[in-house]
């Protein structure tokens, strides 16, 4: 509530100037946007037993940017993030319906490999979740299980090449022996990161994954994603409009399991088309 | 969620708000609860301290004894005569000899006195009548012994153990008391010539069941439990936690899993007895499996513990947080790898904590082996889990039903063997259990 409360274009932004809310998109960018689609959705529904989550939700998502979902506390976004890597299989009573295409490929097809398909699209949580091993086993995990490596020589490269590009190397490269769990909140959140990227995946998906940290590590991670579009397709799920309108160059905004409208981020929050998202992102309700 | 009309209610709200009693009476009363629920505590563990010092003072004050043992040391002339008066030095003569006239012959030159065939009789009893066995091995390690007189120190009669070990009372009226009073005096003649000796039984724990109480071990049904306990627990601990992990992770949950677990449910509260039972029929009664053996004990052990097994495991694999199976799922694992790599050995503690107590149970457990035969009288130390044998337990239910004073000590030092039995193998459970326990 706080949160989205203080969203107001007229509050202090995120560099402690009376602004309105910095948009991405307005800043200088390192790569030329490409507007081709990565993942590609129609007509998607999703029910819990009876219950229907989401509704007829479309939606584009474009390669090597990234995409904010947001909307009110369960508006659908993060049931809809979890259908990209279809990891409400594993919910007891999920069924989703319509078509999620990754580079025009089907991934709700019967003959899809899940596995494989999870192997593409990485996974960030809310909650850090390292696992209970050392540093280096929680990065070396993926690539061991996925059979990326030679040689224990390769596997060092990717685990030295995921945590730096994680922002992590420096801060662990002394005790990659030591547990994972050890690590602050901010660390093991650029943990799952790096285990997220160990093992090259096209997309990667984040839900909340700054919502468990202080704002300085917050700060770190949406650096790090600002870093990470160059390579990777991200798709953020955030509670945090200003999170929203500083990491992403296109902005979904949900309600009550209905996309309501999404498009550039600088025209979600400056002009928005639907009087909901209007409501939401000036603070009236959420 | 569009709670901007929110005051409104509130402002209209007419109860008038209560604020917290701080009394000082109420304060104490709760300080004075909490104190009582302390002491409740307390109380309620000095209890079951002392139930159980209870418990081991007296099982030890009983059975210490008979990790000591009376020896009786005499001067054996190996007559040649007697032994091998052919002199071929072949084991079959030699082993066929009557060893137990030399036994004899030198307690009877101990006491040239004892003339009376009655007493003379009550004068070997000195010595046990497994002693012979002693002097067969003697001579059969050594033939050359044969011709010479050597200082042999023989086991002594188990009335006479008790006499040495202040079990059989020297105040006791005669007619009330195993041993005669003559019996008693030849005794304190040997003790007086420094021929009794008082040392360490190694036999107890080296030697397999005997009738006779100075000569019966406990190695016999010690080896019988740990054939046992290692059939049930390589049966028992794969097939349960198999089960627990199909069943929790693997299979669909519907009506006839539901019924499964119900039923898993109830088999843990089955009377051990009626395991029993049914092993006699199924693995003696349809399978032919021997008798006695810990092949079958181990198999009925197994169904018992089973059920345990497989509660214990699908409890501890609910207890893994969701958190790491999302993670792992996350970078792409299949479901059997989120199983093996991180669920099993996250829930391997709690695992082995319900391992533990299964087989704790199972070790302790006597009434379904009487069922398939373990409670034969055997001799011998068994070798393989088809050999007939016995276990602890049942050991220990032989021994205390036996009438000789003697077997008071060994019923308990049985006891003490089975405990240390149990605590070396929660123990070794334990160190597995710390092994896989990861923090947080």
């Amino acid at each position: 509530m706080n949160e989205a409360t203080s969203n107001t274009a007229t509050r202090p932004g995120h560099h402690g100037v009376a602004a309105p809310v910095t948009v991405a998109s307005g800043k200088e960018r390192r790569a030329p946007l490409s507007d081709a689609t990565k993942i590609h959705s129609k007509d998607v529904c999703v029910f819990y037993g009876q219950k229907q989550a989401l509704f007829n939700v479309a939606l584009d998502i474009p390669e090597r940017q990234v995409t904010a979902l947001i909307g009110p506390s369960g508006c659908g976004k993060s049931t809809y993030l979890r259908c990209l890597n279809r990891m409400n299989d594993v919910i007891e009573g999920c069924r989703v319906t319509g078509t999620i295409a990754l580079d025009g490929e089907n991934i709700y097809d019967t003959k899809l490999d899940v596995v494989m398909l999870r192997a593409r699209i990485g996974m960030v949580f809310q909650k850090p979740n390292p696992f209970p091993k050392s540093i280096y086993d929680n990065v070396a995990y993926g690539p061991r299980i996925h059979g990326m490596s030679e040689s224990k020589a390769d596997l060092d490269d990717i685990v030295h090449g995921s945590l730096e590009r994680a922002g992590l190397w420096n801060e662990v490269k002394d005790r990659l022996d030591s547990p994972g769990t050890g690590l602050s909140g901010g660390q093991q959140q650029r943990l799952c990161i790096a285990r997220a990227i160990a093992v090259s995946p096209e997309v990667i998906l984040m839900d909340e994954p700054c919502s468990a940290l202080d704002p300085i590590a917050t700060a770190k991670i949406e650096e790090l994603i600002d870093e990470l579009r160059e390579n990777y397709t991200i798709i953020i799920v955030t509670h945090s409009m200003q999170q929203a309108a500083r990491v992403s160059q296109k902005t979904a905004f949900f309600h009550l399991g209905n996309l309501v409208e999404w498009g550039e981020t600088e025209q979600i929050f400056t002009s928005p088309r639907d009087e909901r998202t209007q409501g939401y992102i000036t603070g009236r309700f959420g | 969620m569009t709670d901007f009309t929110m005051p409104s209610v509130a402002g209209t709200a007419t109860t008038r708000l209560r604020k917290p009693d701080l009394s000082p009476g109420r304060i104490s009363r709760r300080y004075a609860a909490e104190r009582r629920f302390r002491l409740y505590g307390v109380l309620a563990v000095s209890l079951a301290m002392v139930m159980l010092a209870l418990l081991l003072v007296s099982i030890v004050s009983k059975g210490y004894s008979a990790f000591m043992q009376t020896r009786i040391n005499l001067d054996i002339a190996f007559d040649a005569q007697e032994i091998d008066p052919q002199n071929t030095h072949d084991p079959a003569v030699l082993k066929a000899a009557n060893y137990t006239a030399l036994i004899r012959k030198a307690l009877s030159a101990q006491f040239p006195d004892v003339t009376e065939r009655i007493d003379r009789r009550r004068l070997y009893d000195v010595v046990s009548n497994g002693a012979d066995l002693q002097l067969m091995k003697m001579v059969l390690a050594n033939p050359a012994i044969i011709g010479t007189t050597q200082s042999v120190s023989l086991l002594a009669g188990d009335d006479f153990d008790m006499l040495n070990k202040g079990r059989i009372s020297r105040d006791v009226p005669e007619a009330e008391r195993v041993l005669s009073d003559k019996q008693v005096g030849w005794f304190d003649k040997l003790q007086s010539a420094g021929r009794v000796h008082y040392a360490f039984n190694t036999d107890f724990l080296t030697s397999g069941d005997s009738r006779e109480p100075e000569q019966a071990g406990i190695l016999g049904a010690l080896v019988g439990s740990l054939l046992t306990m290692i059939t049930t627990v390589v049966l028992a601990l794969p097939l349960g936690v198999m089960s627990a992990i199909y069943l929790e992770e693997f299979a669909p949950k519907n009506r006839l899993t539901d019924i499964i677990e119900v039923n898993i449910n109830n088999l843990a509260a089955v009377p051990s007895i009626v395991f029993g039972l049914l092993g006699l029929a199924v693995f003696l009664g349809f399978f032919g499996l021997p008798r006695s053996a810990p092949l079958v004990g181990g198999l009925v052990l197994s169904l018992m513990t089973l059920p345990t097994v497989i509660i214990a495991t699908r409890t501890a694999v609910k207890a893994v947080p969701p958190s790491i199976r999302e993670a792992a799922y996350g970078v792409g694992a299949s479901q059997l790898q989120v199983v093996l790599h991180h669920v099993l050995p996250l829930a391997t503690p709690g695992i082995m904590t319900g391992a533990i107590i299964g087989l704790a149970r199972a070790l302790g457990e006597s009434a379904p082996l009487l069922m398939i035969g373990m409670v034969a009288f055997i001799v011998d130390v068994p070798h393989s889990i088809v050999d007939p044998s016995t276990v602890l337990p049942v050991q220990v239910y032989l021994w205390a039903d036996s009438p000789e004073r003697a077997f008071v000590e060994r019923t308990s030092a049985g006891i003490m063997v089975l405990l240390v039995f149990l605590v070396l193998m929660n123990a070794a459970a334990i160190f597995v259990r710390r092994r896989f326990e990861r923090r947080w």
